[in-house]
């Protein structure tokens, strides 16, 4: 093969439309007669809906309907499903709209909907809606959630337990923890997350009478799983006379995977007053009603020998998640997460365990990383101890205990079986990246000043591109883990390149496109990718889990074989020649007969004649145009070796990151400045949870960082400068060979930020905070160790 | 996030904004719209009418004459900081006000009229010891800063009246500084502290200091200025003035989920210790 747009840094196709205002977001559409909706939200954390007066917005003019919780269930309106439901699970009971006489569960919950006019309208008269409310006591802990007399949330889950999960042999494990020449305990938060999508969630619905059809826009990672849920189980309009558009959108970070509540109400108000309708989240109602990320409550221990080798780990977790089972949620701290703990490590024996409690809060689900960034926290918090405990060079103690290149497929005692990898190397290069051993001279320098200088180092390993489908069903997941792809080939020779995975800001317009010029041999102009829209593509799984490249990627490429393949039977046809005497021409298209190029059959003809037909081989179909469903054997597995610094403010406890150090192994690379945008974007973000980012709740249920003035998200003055780099050890099972790249970088620089903050407290004797690491308990923490 | 319903004017002059405003039950100023509209959006504020301010040219620029420089209301904080009139005081707070778009939008008018107890200005305004001028039916007067601010969220401006421009004094030997711990999310200050100081012969022979962010309203810092007035200038000096802070404070210090009040109280010293310090070095 040849002509190698793949590995190139290819500028986007998709960034014209947006830097000049041209992309097409679902608040963007404007439908005649819109009218808009508005939700009445709960101001209570845990409250029972005695009653709904809604005389006075209703005779609002310009008010068309407000409607409440139980006139959406007797129309036949469903509760909304969990998708991943682990053996023994209460799937707690969740409507759309709360109905009289039953309980709301978290401030946001939705208790009537206004559809009017205009959304100024919808909004005055969802404040004339007034709702008698009994209050009622609040959990909003984790740990606490389970403990006898704690108010309950569901009548039919006792203690708001909603599973319990665990994976290994408890007492092994503990019997080789007491053997151990050392066991390093922790007790850890991985604090509650708001994901913050720019995008604020929208849905805009259009009812068509006729044909009785519903066309539905809405902000989701994955329209087709949404229309699935939303005609077997909520909405009740069949798959067929369905259709789910999700245009641009703007980022996700997995909070537009799950089904919501106003993707049910939207298309329910369109069909009822027979209009389109309108639903935009304030960013007010985003911090209330996306699904939150981590929050665990964490005890570890880690067991070592004598000689610094790992003997065993046991994890205890307690996964906050919210009022509800939002759609994914018991995947994330189950699957995603014990099967993780094995780290870049040799660990022989791991035994995890997950109490699920329900709380009065948003519900909790899948956010960058899920489940991936809270399992590298631990295991990585507890190896940096034991470097420290040991007084060991935290990268030396890592290489000890690392995974070596030839033990690869490594099978872990957590289900994992790693594809590929090269940690030494990994490590080599961030050495040599940060110059690892100038940056410790500099802090020890500092530290004689009486400074407080930290470097931390993370090795993280992340499962991306969820894999493979039989074992996802096998484990409680209501949907496949395949891609789908068609690639179609115009008469004209231009191509269409139709894809499950949906893109929301990473760009796969551009990097699937140099996939299938590189493929066919075809310029990029020449190609479309097209992506989001169910009556265009085939059903496809949508876009988490790092998965687009690896799975849809691959998908294109499965598709893309079969048109070459296609291309050269019309060719030997055409030519008069056997297949294998021909050879297809990857620098333009084409094919041509090996050794004698000038004995060609262009890109354009075979197109064009795929289609005319005047010339085919007997029993071969027209047209061209092929369709593939790639399943993924196995995960792929990026790795990561990320090294910082920080220097802390001992007047004011404040952390300034002041280097970024990081190298990942992604695998083979499509588009360089597209990997280095999601690892530089997530690399931000973990600094924003190490440092700042806190979805923190009072006891009685309020959100107390419920607004930009008081939830702190990362800023660009605030970032340091990031160099990045790569090894590469290709995926050995998909054909690109590629590793997922979208959330290595937040799993890594939490806990290289975390490591830094630790390390500059350490001279001061602090053993462990919980993040985030803000400026008071830093300096508290340094206060009390004077 | 909508607003509830209100009606909008451009006022083209200072005079009409003033009859406009004060012929109204329920009106209200709009400058930059950085406080005022997210308080409209989250309807905490309601008011019927917005008279705008946004056309008035006359309120906008930064001039300098004999001993003051005068700032316009509808000044941004991004003319301020780039401003090379400016006592450095001011035009360092300016520039870490907010982000670019804060600073783009912002108003100094709208920022002291709000008076909220995390801004930058007011403080600046009291170390620097700044005349507002303001305009009402009653005709124009001057407010001494010291006075202006009254309490959380609460001016001495009449029902009416119009900031029309700020007025500092500017002294050549001055140096002067500003100092803010940020809130991480909002970037409002937790705590900010202003310092000018003219020295000789390496004595304080003149200090305001002021600081804000952690009380309700900005304060000047008499008790800090006191034990350095007349004392030779040098870390020792600045350090044992700085601690004065603690009593300046005083007992009601803000606290929220960033920053208990206690952590205000204890880190103040040390960040009035870094204006003192910044503020001298510049007046060498
Ligand atoms: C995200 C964010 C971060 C910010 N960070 C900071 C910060 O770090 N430090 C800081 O100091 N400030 C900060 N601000 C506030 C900002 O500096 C604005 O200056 C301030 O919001 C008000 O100015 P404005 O021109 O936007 O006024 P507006 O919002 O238009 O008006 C505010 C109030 O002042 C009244 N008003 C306006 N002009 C006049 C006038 N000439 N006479 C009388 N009344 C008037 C209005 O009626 C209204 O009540 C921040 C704001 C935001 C949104």
């Amino acid at each position: 093969m040849s002509q190698t747009l793949v590995g190139t840094s290819v500028k986007r196709k998709e960034d014209p439309r947006f830097i000049q205002g041209r992309g097409k977001y679902v608040a963007n559409l404007q439908l005649p007669e819109m009218a808009y909706i508005a939700v009445k939200r709960s101001p209570y954390a845990h409250a029972r809906i005695e009653a709904i007066d809604t005389r006075a917005a209703e005779a609002m003019a310009g008010v068309l309907a407000v409607f409440t919780g139980q006139e959406l269930i007797d129309s036949g309106v469903g509760k909304l499903p969990c998708g991943w439901v682990v053996p023994g699970c209460k799937v707690p009971t969740r409507w759309p709209v709360v109905p009289i006489g039953d309980k709301v569960r978290h401030v946001g919950d939705s208790v009537a909907v206004v559809v009017a006019t205009s959304p100024y309208i919808a909004e005055d008269a969802v404040e004339a809606i007034e709702v008698s409310y009994t209050p009622l006591a609040a959990v909003t802990d984790a740990k606490r959630a389970m403990q006898p007399g704690q108010p309950v949330l569901h009548d039919d889950i006792p203690n708001n337990l909603s599973y319990t999960w665990a994976l290994g042999d408890r007492p092994t494990i503990e019997q080789a923890l007491s053997a151990s020449a050392h066991v390093i305990k922790l007790d850890l938060t991985n604090q509650r997350l708001i994901p913050n999508a720019m995008e604020p969630r929208a849905a805009v619905a259009q009812w068509n009478a006729a044909t009785e059809e519903m066309t539905l826009w809405t902000t989701s990672q994955n329209p087709h799983p949404i229309r699935l849920l939303l005609s077997a189980f909520t909405l009740g309009i069949p798959e067929h006379k369905l259709r789910v558009i999700s245009p641009d959108v703007g980022g996700g970070f997995g909070s537009k995977i799950f089904h919501y509540p106003e993707e049910i109400i939207t298309p329910w108000v369109a069909r009822k007053i027979n209009r389109p309708v309108k639903w935009v989240a304030s960013r007010s109602e985003s911090f209330i009603t996306d699904s939150h990320g981590r929050d665990h409550v964490t005890h570890a221990e880690l067991g070592l020998d004598a000689e610094g080798h790992i003997t065993a780990l046991l994890v205890e977790t307690w996964a906050d998640h919210g009022a509800y089972l939002s759609t994914f949620a018991p995947l994330i701290p189950t699957a995603f997460y014990h099967c993780l703990l094995s780290g870049l490590y040799k660990i022989p024996l791991i035994y995890g365990i997950t109490y699920a409690t329900l709380t009065n809060t948003v519900p909790v689900d899948a956010y960058r990383g899920a489940g991936r960034p809270e399992a590298a926290y631990v295991v990585e918090r507890l190896i940096d101890l034991a470097a420290r405990e040991l007084d060991l060079d935290p990268i030396a103690f890592r290489r000890h205990n690392f995974i070596q290149p030839e033990e690869f497929p490594y099978q872990t005692p957590v289900a994992m079986l790693y594809d590929s990898g090269d940690y030494n190397r990994l490590f080599d290069k961030a050495q040599e990246l940060s110059s690892y051993s100038e940056l410790v001279a500099a802090r020890e320098a500092a530290r004689a000043e009486g400074r407080l200088v930290g470097i931390g180092v993370s090795g993280c390993i992340e499962a991306s591109g969820p894999a493979p489908s039989k074992i996802a069903g096998a484990l409680g997941s209501a949907v496949g883990f395949w891609e789908s792809s068609i690639v179609r080939v115009h008469p004209s020779g231009k191509v269409s390149v139709l894809t499950g995975s949906h893109t929301h800001g990473q760009g796969h317009e551009t990097a699937f496109a140099q996939i299938v010029a590189d493929q066919l041999g075809v310029p990029m102009e020449d190609i479309e990718v097209i992506h989001g829209d169910t009556a265009a593509i085939p059903f496809g799984m949508g876009t988490y889990g790092s998965r687009s490249m690896a799975v849809g990627g691959s998908a294109i490429v499965k598709s893309a074989e079969k048109v070459r393949k296609k291309m050269l039977k019309i060719a030997a046809h055409q030519l008069e020649a056997a297949e294998e005497d021909l050879a297809y021409d990857f620098n333009g298209g084409g094919v041509y007969v090996k050794g004698s190029p000038s004995q060609k059959k262009s890109f354009f003809d075979l197109s064009l004649g795929a289609y005319t037909a005047h010339n085919l081989p007997d029993g071969l179909e027209p047209g061209l145009e092929e369709q593939a469903f790639y399943d993924p054997a196995n995960f792929t597995f990026p790795n990561s070796a990320h090294i910082c610094q920080v220097e802390i403010d001992r007047a004011t406890g404040e952390v300034s990151v002041q280097k970024y150090y990081a190298v990942d192994d992604v695998g083979n690379v499509i588009n360089p400045m597209l990997v280095d945008g999601q690892i530089v974007g997530g690399i931000a973000q973990g600094i924003g949870q190490a440092l700042w980012e806190y979805g923190a709740y009072d006891e009685s249920g309020q959100l107390l960082s419920g607004t930009f003035m008081d939830y702190a998200m990362p800023r660009a003055d605030v970032m340091p400068v990031i160099h990045t780099a790569r090894t590469v050890t290709p995926s050995p099972h998909n054909p690109l060979g590629v590793k997922g790249a979208g959330e290595m970088g937040t799993i890594a620089a939490t806990v290289a930020v975390a490591h830094a903050v630790m390390d500059a407290l350490a001279p001061l004797g602090i053993r462990h905070l919980d993040m985030p690491f803000t400026a008071e308990k830093v300096w508290s923490a340094i206060q009390e160790a004077a | 996030m909508y607003p509830s319903k209100f009606d909008y004017v451009r006022a083209q002059s200072v005079e009409e904004a003033v009859e406009r405003t004060s012929s109204h039950s329920n009106a209200k100023i709009l400058a930059g719209g950085h406080s005022l509209i997210p308080a409209l959006k989250l309807r905490l504020a309601q008011p019927d009418l917005l008279v705008d301010l946004g056309r008035i040219a006359a309120l906008k620029g930064i001039s300098r004459h004999n001993g003051t420089v005068s700032v316009g209301a509808l000044t941004t904080h991004a003319a301020c900081a780039a401003s090379d009139d400016l006592p450095k005081v001011w035009s360092e707070a300016a520039g870490l006000i907010g982000d670019p778009q804060v600073r783009n939008r912002g108003t100094v008018g709208g920022n002291i009229a709000h008076a909220d107890p995390a801004s930058d200005l007011p403080t600046v305004l009291i170390a620097l010891g700044a005349q507002i001028h303001v305009q009402g039916t009653a005709g124009p007067r001057a407010i001494p800063a010291d006075e202006f601010f009254v309490d959380l969220f609460t001016t001495s401006l009449e029902e009416g009246e119009i900031i029309t421009r700020v007025e500092v004094p500017v002294e050549s030997n001055q140096g002067s500084a500003y100092t803010k711990v940020f809130n991480p999310a909002s970037r409002y200050a937790i705590l900010g502290v202003a310092a000018q100081v003219a020295i000789a012969g390496g004595v304080c022979r003149q200090l305001r200091v002021a600081a804000g962010g952690s009380t309700p309203k900005a304060i000047r810092a008499h008790h800090v200025e006191a034990a350095l007035q007349g004392q030779p200038i040098n870390d020792t000096t600045i350090q044992h003035a700085a601690a004065a802070i603690a009593d300046d404070l005083g007992e009601e210090v803000i606290g929220d989920m960033y920053a208990s009040a206690a952590y205000r109280r204890s880190i103040a010293a040390q960040i009035a210790a870094r204006a003192l310090s910044a503020a001298a070095a510049r007046a060498r």
